[in-house]
C-alpha cells in the first residue's frame, strides 16, 4: 500500500474566473512541482479539458482523473469525479443537456478555453459556465452511479457555494461518502459540528490560478500493484465510494 | 393576518396547509439557508425559491408561519409529506419574490 498525494479539486482555463495560465500542461506541470502524484480536473460544468489534461499529466507523471465540479440548482457545488476519460465525457455530455444556458461575457468571466494536449486553443464554451444548472442535489448522487462516479459536496468550509452556508446544515439526504474541506485545519470541528464521523474528509485547493497550488498536500492509501494508472484511478474511486 | 387568509390573495395557492389559523407576523426573504436561519423571525412569512429538504428544517427551527416558494416553485411529494407530518404551511406563488411581497405588504399593514 503506498501513500498518494492528491489534488482532486483544479481548474483549468475553461473554468469562467480561473487563469488563461491555467493550461492542461501548466496545471499538471505546476503540480508535479509541488509533488502531487493524482490529480482532478474539475471544471465548473464541463470536463472537456479533460482529454488534453489526461495527456499533459502523463507527461509529467501524474496520475490523472476526470472530473467536473458541478454546480447544482440549489447553487451548490459538488466535486463529480469517474474513472476513466470515456466516462467522464460521456457524464459531461449528459450535464450539457442539463445546462441553463446564458451566454458568456469573456470580458467579465473569461474566455472559457477549450485546449489540446499542447495547450493550443481548439475552441471557446460559448455559454457560462459558472451558473446553476437544473440538477438537484438530491440528484446526483443517482446520476454519476452508472458512470462510475462519485460525487460529493465541494468546500463545505466555505461561504460561497458550499453546502451548509447554502442549505443551513449538511443535509441528511441525499448519502455522500465524501466531503470537500478548502482547509485541513477546519476538519475536527466540521466533523464534530456536522456529524460527519461516516464519510472520508478530502482536503483540495480549488486552485483557479498557479499560485494557488499548495507546497503541502493530503495523502490517501492506494493498494497500485502491477502499477498502471487505471489501476490507481479505479483503487481512488473505489476507496472514495 | 392569518395563512388561511392570506390564500385569499390572487397567484398564491395552498402546498400544505396544516395550521391555517397561524397568524403572519412580518415577512422575510432570502434563498441561503444559513443566513435564513439566524435572521427569519417567529411568525414571518418565509419568501424564498429554495425548493431541498432543509428549508423544511429552517422553517420548523425559525418557527415560520409559513414558507411561500415563489415565481411558482413546488415542492416534490416527498417533501410535502415531510412538510405535513412536521405541520409546516407551505404556499406557492406564481410571482416573483418582490412581486408576492408587495401582495403581502399591502395585506399586513
Amino acid at each position: 500500500m503506498k501513500r498518494y498525494t492528491y489534488d482532486f479539486h483544479v481548474h483549468s482555463c475553461l473554468s469562467p474566473c480561473a487563469d488563461n495560465d491555467n493550461t492542461p500542461n501548466n496545471i499538471a506541470g505546476m503540480a508535479s512541482l509541488c509533488g502531487i502524484e493524482i490529480m482532478a480536473l474539475t471544471d465548473h460544468n464541463t470536463s472537456k479539458n479533460c482529454p488534453a489534461f489526461f495527456e499533459a499529466a502523463r507527461r509529467y507523471g501524474i496520475v490523472p482523473v476526470g472530473g467536473m465540479e458541478l454546480t447544482t440548482s440549489e447553487d451548490v457545488h459538488v466535486i463529480c469525479l469517474f474513472d476513466s476519460l470515456e466516462a467522464t465525457m460521456a457524464f459531461d455530455q449528459l450535464v450539457d443537456s442539463r445546462r441553463i444556458k446564458i451566454k458568456n461575457r469573456p470580458e467579465i468571466f473569461g474566455d472559457q478555453l477549450i485546449l489540446n494536449g499542447e495547450d493550443e486553443p481548439i475552441g471557446t464554451e460559448e455559454d457560462l459556465l459558472i451558473n446553476a444548472t437544473s440538477i438537484s442535489l438530491e440528484e446526483v448522487p443517482a446520476l454519476v452511479q452508472p458512470f462510475g462516479g462519485v460525487a460529493y459536496p465541494a468546500h463545505i468550509d466555505r461561504e460561497a457555494n458550499g453546502i451548509i452556508a447554502v442549505l443551513g446544515d449538511f443535509p441528511k439526504t441525499p448519502f455522500f461518502s465524501c466531503v470537500e474541506l478548502h482547509d485541513a485545519e477546519s476538519t475536527a470541528a466540521y466533523t464534530a459540528q456536522y456529524h460527519l464521523q461516516d464519510k472520508k474528509i478530502l482536503v483540495s485547493s480549488d486552485a483557479h490560478r498557479l499560485t494557488d497550488f499548495r507546497d503541502e498536500n493530503d495523502t490517501l492509501p492506494v493498494d497500485d500493484e502491477p502499477y498502471s494508472s487505471a489501476l490507481v484511478r479505479r483503487r481512488v474511486l473505489d476507496f472514495l465510494r | 393576518m392569518t395563512v388561511h387568509e392570506l390564500l385569499q390573495l390572487p397567484d398564491l395557492t395552498a402546498l400544505c396547509l396544516e395550521d391555517g389559523e397561524r397568524e403572519i407576523d412580518g415577512v422575510y426573504i432570502g434563498d441561503l439557508l444559513s443566513w435564513v436561519m439566524g435572521r427569519a423571525q417567529s411568525g414571518n412569512a418565509w419568501i424564498t425559491i429554495m425548493s431541498n429538504i432543509n428549508v423544511l428544517a429552517v422553517a420548523s427551527l425559525a418557527d415560520v408561519s409559513c414558507v411561500i416558494l415563489a415565481e411558482g416553485v413546488t415542492l416534490s411529494e416527498e417533501l410535502l409529506t415531510a412538510a405535513k407530518e412536521k405541520g409546516i404551511n407551505v404556499l406557492s406563488s406564481s410571482k416573483p419574490a418582490y412581486e408576492t411581497a408587495r401582495l403581502l405588504f399591502g395585506s399586513l399593514s
